[in-house]
C-alpha cells in the first residue's frame, strides 16, 4: 500500500441499480377498484350501523350506537357463540380430514401428486350450491347412506340431516382444499432427515410427528385453519340447507335482518361487530406467523 | 477371524440390499472391532450411504444378516437401536435451541432434567461449543452446526457412532481441522466410529482401518498403510492415491522375482510372482519413480521417456511423461531443495523413468473379499 490517500470512489451519475422500479401510478387502477368496490361498502355498512331505522325498509341517517347496544342480548351473543362453536367444530372436522390427505400426498404420492392437487381443487369448480344439495341428498334419512348405515347395525336410526352434526359435515366438506393446500405446502418444504434423525435419537414415529413433524408444518395448518374458520362463521347457505334453518349462524340472522326485517342498521351493526370478533384471529395469526418465520422452512 | 476374543460392534454377513433391479449392496460381509475407527471408502453410487442406512437402521437388508452388539438387528426400528447417526447435512431441529437439540436424545429416553443439561453441556464442551446453547441452529455457522450434530449424537453414548460425510459441506481449511478434532474426540470417548467418506486423504489420515468399495462390494479391507503400500486390485490402486499402470507379458517368473516386457523396450522387474495368466498389470506410485535428464535407457525398470507438462502443486513439482510404449506416467518430486532436480526439465525433453525392484505392485483383478476380517 502506497501512503497515497485513497480516494473513494467517484459515483457515476449514470449508475444504477438493475433492479426494476416501475412508475408508482401504475397500481392507479387497482388500487381505484378497491376503494370503490372494497372500501365503498364497507363505508356504507358504517354509515348505515349508526343509523337509525326509521320505519320498514327506511333509515334515518343519525349518529347513535343503540344499534350496537341492541346486540347486547343473550338471544344475539347466542347466535355469536354458536356460529363460532359450530365454525370451530367444523375447522376440527377440516383438520382431522384434511392433515392426513395433505400428509399422505406430500410424502407417499410421487407419480400421481399433480393428479391428487387437482381432485383436491376440482370440486371448486362446481357450484357451491349444487355441491351443498347433493350431500343434502347423500344425507337423507330416506337416501342409500342411510339405508347403508341401518343395514350395517352401525346406527339403527341415520338421522344426520337437519342436525348440527349435517352442518359440520357440509362445512368440512365444502371448505377442506381450504386447508389442503397450505397444509401441503408447508409439508412438501419439510425436511424429512429431521424425522430420521429424531428416530435415530430415540423418538418413536409418533413421537417424531408430535416434536417435529408438527410444529414445523404448524405456521401451514394455522394458515389453512384461519382460512377455513373464518368464512365458516360467515356461512349462510350451509346451515340454512343442511341445518334446516335450526341453527342460526351470525351470517343467517344478518341475512335475515337485510331480506326480511329490513332492519338495515341492525344488520349492519351485527356485521361489523361479528367482523370486528374475527379480526382478532386474523391478528393472533400474523403475530403468531411472524414468529414462526424465523426458522420455517 | 482368528483372534476369537475380539468383540465385533456391527457385522454384516454377506448382506444384499436393492432398489428395484439396482443391487446398491452386493453381497458385503464386514466385521466393525469395538472402539475402532473405520472408514467406507468409495466413489459417489457405490452403496457407503446404504451400508449406513442399514446399520441405524433406515433401510433393511434384502439377503443376509446384520449384527450389531451380537444380535441380530433386522427388523428393529432405528429407535430401539443403540447406535446414532451425524448426518451430511447436519439435520438439526430448527424450531429447537442449541441445548434442546443436544437433549433431545435423553429427553425420549426419560432422562431427568438435571442430568440431560449436565449431560449436554458435557458433549458440547467435548466440541468445543460452548456459551450458544440458546442459539438456534440457525444462526450458527456450517463448522458449529457440525459440532452440535455431532454432540447430539454423543451425548447418547452409543455402541456405534455413524457419520455420513460429516465434513463434506465445510470447506477445505476447516474440513482439516475438524478431521483433528473428531480423531481426538474418538480417542477420548472410546466409542467405535464408522465413517464415511469420498475422500480417500480424509479416510486414511483418520481410520484405524478402510474399507475401499466400489459397485456395492468391499474391494479391499485394512489397515491405511497397507491399503496403500499394498493394494490388492487395481480399483483400489487407482483409487488411493494415483498409480501408473503398465501392462504385459511375463517374460520371466523365477524365486520371488519376476520380469514384464511392456513393449517398446520398457521392461518392468519386480519382486513376488505373477498368479496364472501371461499378462499382468503392475502399478508403479509416482513418488517411487525418478526422472533424470538424458537418453540412458535399455536395462530393467529404467525407460525412456519424454516429458509432456510440468505442475507446480505448491509443495511439490509434477511431471506427466510419455514412456517409450506409449504409457503416460505421473512423476512427482518433493521441493525440499531450492532447484529440485525435476525442475531442470522441460515439456518435450527427452529423459529417463528410474526405478526400483520393491516399486512395482502387482495388481490382480478383482476378487471381492469373502471374509471381511
Ligand atoms: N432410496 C433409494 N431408492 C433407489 N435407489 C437408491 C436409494 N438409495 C440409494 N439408491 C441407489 O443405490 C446406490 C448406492 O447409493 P448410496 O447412497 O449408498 O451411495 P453412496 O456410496 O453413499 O454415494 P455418495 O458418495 O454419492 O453419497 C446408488 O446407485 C443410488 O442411486
Ligand atoms: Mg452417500
Amino acid at each position: 500500500m502506497t501512503s497515497e490517500t485513497i480516494q473513494p470512489p467517484k459515483r457515476s451519475p449514470r449508475r444504477r441499480s438493475f433492479a426494476p422500479r416501475y412508475p408508482g401510478w401504475l397500481t392507479a387502477p387497482s388500487l381505484i377498484y378497491y376503494m370503490i368496490f372494497f372500501l365503498g361498502p364497507l363505508a356504507i355498512l358504517v354509515v348505515f350501523s349508526v343509523a337509525t331505522q326509521a320505519g320498514f325498509g327506511s333509515v334515518s341517517y343519525t349518529f347513535s350506537t343503540s344499534q350496537f347496544k341492541a346486540l347486547n342480548d343473550p338471544l344475539y351473543i347466542k347466535v355469536f357463540r354458536q356460529t363460532m362453536l359450530m365454525a370451530a367444530g367444523g375447522t376440527a372436522l377440516t383438520i382431522a380430514i384434511g392433515y392426513p390427505v395433505a400428509y399422505w400426498m406430500s410424502r407417499y404420492l410421487t407419480r400421481y401428486k399433480t393428479l391428487a392437487l387437482l381432485l383436491v381443487i376440482v370440486p371448486f369448480w362446481t357450484s357451491f350450491l349444487i355441491r351443498t344439495y347433493a350431500l343434502k341428498i347423500i344425507l337423507d334419512p330416506q337416501g342409500y347412506l342411510a339405508h347403508f348405515v341401518e343395514w350395517t347395525g352401525i346406527s339403527s336410526q341415520f338421522n344426520v340431516l337437519y342436525t348440527g352434526k349435517a352442518v359440520a359435515i357440509g362445512l368440512a366438506y365444502n371448505y377442506l382444499p381450504l386447508l389442503i393446500l397450505p397444509v401441503y405446502a408447508s409439508l412438501e418444504r419439510m425436511d424429512w432427515k429431521l424425522v430420521e434423525a429424531a428416530t435415530d435419537l430415540g423418538a418413536s414415529p409418533f413421537k417424531a410427528f408430535r416434536q417435529i413433524t408438527l410444529p414445523l408444518t404448524l405456521p401451514g395448518l394455522i394458515t389453512g385453519a384461519l382460512l377455513v374458520f373464518i368464512p365458516m362463521c360467515g356461512e349462510y347457505v350451509i346451515p340454512q340447507l343442511l341445518g334446516g334453518g335450526q341453527f342460526a349462524f351470525v351470517g343467517t340472522v344478518i341475512g335475515s335482518n337485510f331480506l326480511g326485517a329490513q332492519n338495515w342498521p341492525f344488520g349492519s351493526a351485527m356485521a361489523i361487530a361479528f367482523m370486528v370478533l374475527l379480526s382478532i384471529f386474523v391478528v393472533i395469526y400474523i403475530a403468531f406467523a411472524t414468529r414462526e418465520e424465523q426458522f420455517g422452512a | 477371524m482368528s483372534d476369537q476374543s475380539i468383540d465385533y460392534d456391527v457385522e454384516f454377513r454377506a448382506i444384499t440390499k436393492r432398489f428395484g433391479s439396482l443391487v446398491a449392496v452386493n453381497g458385503v460381509s464386514l466385521k466393525v472391532r469395538k472402539g475402532e475407527f473405520l472408514s467406507l471408502l468409495g466413489p459417489s453410487g457405490c452403496g457407503k450411504t446404504t451400508s449406513l442406512r442399514m446399520i441405524a437402521g433406515f433401510e433393511q437388508p434384502d439377503e443376509g444378516e446384520l449384527l450389531i452388539g451380537g444380535s441380530d438387528a433386522v427388523g428393529i426400528p432405528p429407535y430401539r437401536r443403540d447406535v446414532n447417526t451425524v448426518f451430511q447435512q447436519y439435520a438439526l431441529f430448527p424450531h429447537m435451541s442449541i441445548l434442546d437439540n443436544v437433549c433431545y436424545g435423553l429427553k425420549q429416553r426419560k432422562v431427568s432434567r438435571r442430568e440431560r443439561r449436565a449431560k449436554a453441556g458435557e458433549a458440547l464442551e467435548l466440541v468445543q461449543l460452548t456459551g450458544r446453547d440458546s442459539h438456534r441452529p440457525a444462526m450458527l455457522s456450517g463448522g458449529q452446526q457440525q459440532r452440535v450434530a455431532l454432540a447430539r449424537a454423543l451425548v447418547m453414548n452409543p455402541r456405534v457412532l455413524l457419520l455420513d460425510e460429516p465434513l463434506g459441506a465445510l470447506d477445505l481449511k476447516l474440513r482439516k481441522e475438524m478431521q483433528i478434532e473428531l480423531k481426538r474426540i474418538q480417542d477420548q470417548v472410546g466409542i467405535t466410529f464408522i465413517y464415511v467418506t469420498h475422500d480417500q486423504e480424509e479416510a486414511l489420515s483418520m481410520s484405524d482401518r478402510v474399507a475401499v468399495m466400489s459397485n456395492g462390494v468391499i474391494e479391499q479391507l485394512d489397515t491405511p498403510r497397507a491399503i496403500y503400500d499394498h493394494p490388492l486390485t487395481a480399483f483400489v490402486a487407482d483409487f488411493i492415491g494415483d498409480m501408473n499402470f503398465l501392462e504385459g507379458r511375463v517374460a520371466e517368473s523365477a524365486d520371488g522375482g519376476y520380469a514384464i516386457d511392456a513393449g517398446e523396450g520398457v521392461v518392468v522387474r519386480g519382486r513376488g510372482h505373477p498368479a496364472g495368466a501371461a499378462i499382468v498389470r503392475v502399478g508403479i506410485r509416482p513418488e517411487r519413480i525418478v526422472v533424470e535428464r538424458g537418453n540412458g535407457s535399455g536395462t530393467a525398470n529404467s525407460a525412456r521417456c519424454e516429458v509432456l507438462t510440468k505442475m507446480y502443486l505448491g509443495d511439490q513439482v509434477q511431471l506427466i511423461l510419455r514412456l517409450a510404449n506409449g504409457s503416460e506416467f505421473v512423476v512427482r518430486e518433493q521441493r525440499t531443495s531450492a532447484a529440485p532436480a525435476i525442475d531442470s526439465l522441460e515439456p518435450g525433453d527427452t529423459a529417463t523413468a528410474r526405478w526400483d525392484e520393491a516399486a512395482p505392485l502387482l495388481m490382480a483383478d478383482l476378487q471381492p473379499q469373502k471374509d471381511g476380517e
